[in-house]
């Protein structure tokens, strides 16, 4: 299951008789175990990694480090909860340190961006703090380095 | 005045006799076409883990540029014999046991230099890399191939070498896993050689570079480790190919301190040492590489089983390989030969690969396939092949 996932997450295009004859097994058993990996929910999605900046989209993502006081019964779930239910939020963790959530919002402009940490998400119930940080470039995400110049630079025959 | 000197008549006759590569011609035509995928590639196709190059960099600008001890680095000998500690349990000394060299390739030339004398005979197990014959030449030794088959797993027997060894027999040169069939030798199979060894008196020269590159649960024997083996052994390893190192030279030899004293007696004289900023690499690689190696490895099995299972599937017939990045398809089925095989794909499909024929002449009948190289690639160059071979049956 490890394998099959591995190779799912670096390359989820990947044909079931490629990933089957990759992990020695048949094609209908691949197709069965990724369905099963679905219902688990252990595959979420299939997403594309894009490089937005390159397409001329001048989308603004800001880091937000929230402070929360946790409640009753529910700790920081029931907020956090508040939280990632709008669109506008791509990500949000649970931390250790000076801060309880790292929220990932992504709007049209800084605007955009500042209106919905001053409404939405600063006058949540429980939030007590927010800084925000604008990103500026990226240049890794998610395991893949967004403008990487290294090529295969090998001869095309070697002994 | 033009003096009218036959410059070819003045290279020596043993530089002479050395036939030219079997790849040259199939290169420079791969070479000049734009969309082709290679198979012929026998080096890594990963760049070398970042902080492998970055201990280098970090090392350049501490001003280590300097030359080295001739056996190389103390704690790159260190963490070598450590190394083989680990791995195999074998005691090395980094004091006599172990020299540092450009590369395996310079370790193979000055073994048999330590070790041969003209005329001397050294069993080579073909189809082999195609250094080995040429080093021996070069030693004034008489290479003496002993054809590997592949009813028997492309493997060698001790009848197979039996039937070659004569009282001029010195050494035995074996290379696996090996390049090009893929195939490895049991502790067993291995077992059967050292016995034959030690029958015959002979000095083994052990080529595991590809040592780290076995599947399917194969685990690589050191033939240093098999009981007697150890001063019997030269063994030759390296960087290039587990930790996608090939650029930076560096490999080593093991063996009793009088070879490897006799060894870095030429090394000294001609090369003097390996250079510094690669073994700096090279300890790094040691010390904290070897989850970046795994990991390459883990990815070659995958495309191992692809191309195995494509090119069978394509009508060619197959030997599993257990080791190195090379499959070794038998092309006798399409009518062609292993050269007029390679280039016929080239010119029609644009795939390159190897004829067999280049690692030795047992080696007609088969082509040699890297798949040091990417799934995708790989996909599409299976398809082409199947393409191919499909007309040729036709």
């Amino acid at each position: 299951m490890r394998e099959l996932l591995e190779l799912l997450e670096h390359d989820a295009r990947r044909p079931a008789g490629e990933l089957a004859a990759m992990l020695h097994r048949s094609e209908y058993e691949v197709e069965q175990q990724m369905r099963q990996l679905e219902q688990d929910k252990i595959i979420l999605s299939y997403n594309t990694l894009i490089n937005w900046e390159k397409t001329g989209s001048d989308t603004v993502t800001s880091i937000i480090e929230v402070n929360l006081t946790p409640q009753r019964e529910t700790g920081f779930d029931a907020i956090a909860e508040r939280i990632y239910r709008f669109d506008e939020v791509r990500t949000v963790y649970l931390m250790s340190g000076s801060f309880d959530l790292l929220v990932i919002i992504e709007g049209k402009s800084l605007q955009d961006v500042a209106n919905f940490v001053a409404t939405r998400l600063s006058t949540i119930e429980g939030v007590t703090q927010t800084r925000s940080h604008f990103m500026l470039k990226s240049y890794k995400k998610d395991g893949i380095i967004i403008e990487d110049k290294e090529q295969d630079r090998r001869l095309v025959m070697t002994p | 005045m033009t003096e009218n000197i036959d410059w070819q008549k003045r290279i020596s006759p043993v530089v002479q006799a050395i036939p030219p590569s079997g790849i040259r011609r199939f290169f420079d035509i791969a070479a000049e076409m734009e969309d082709v995928i290679s198979l012929g590639v026998g080096e890594p196709d990963f760049v070398t883990p970042w902080s492998i190059r970055e201990s280098c960099v970090y090392g350049l600008e501490q001003g280590y540029t300097s030359y080295t001890a001739n056996r190389g680095l103390w704690e790159l000998r260190e963490e070598i014999c450590a190394l083989q500690k680990r791995n195999f349990n074998i005691d090395y000394d980094p004091k006599t046991n172990v020299l540092v060299t450009v590369g395996v390739s310079e370790a193979l030339d000055i073994a048999m230099r330590a070790i041969l004398t003209p005329g001397d005979e050294i069993l080579i197990p073909e189809p082999c890399y195609v250094s080995y014959k040429a080093c021996a030449s070069l030693a004034g030794a008489v290479a003496v191939a002993v054809p590997a088959k592949i009813e028997n797993n492309f493997s060698i027997t001790p009848a197979d070498l039996e039937a070659h060894v004569t009282n001029k027999t010195k050494a035995l040169l074996i290379g696996y896993p090996n390049n090009p069939t893929g195939a490895i030798l049991t502790k067993e199979q291995l077992m059967d050689i050292a016995k034959f060894a030690q029958e015959h008196d002979l000095i083994v020269i052990s080529d595991e570079i590809y040592g780290d590159l076995t599947y399917g649960g194969e685990r690589h024997v050191c033939f240093a480790g098999l009981p007697g083996m150890k001063d019997r052994t030269i063994l030759l390893n390296g960087f290039s190919k587990a930790y996608a190192m090939t650029g930076w030279r560096i490999g080593y030899a093991m063996s009793n301190p009088a070879i490897i004293s006799a060894m870095t007696k030429i090394h000294q004289y001609t090369m003097l040492c390996a250079p510094i900023t690669a073994q700096i690499a090279a300890v790094e690689a040691l010390r904290h590489g070897e989850k970046y190696m795994k990991k390459m490895v883990s990815e070659y099995d995958k495309r191992r089983r692809l191309i195995y299972d494509g090119l069978t599937n394509a009508g060619l017939k197959c030997f599993e390989p257990k080791g190195a990045f090379y499959i070794f398809p038998d092309i006798t089925s399409t009518g062609l030969t292993s050269e007029e095989f390679a280039e016929q794909l080239l010119m029609k499909e644009h795939v390159a690969l190897v004829p067999g024929t280049a690692f030795g002449q047992c080696g007609e009948g088969y082509v040699r396939c890297s798949y040091a190289t990417s799934v995708t690639k790989i996909s599409e160059a299976i398809a082409r092949i199947e393409h191919f071979v499909q007309h040729c049956k036709k």
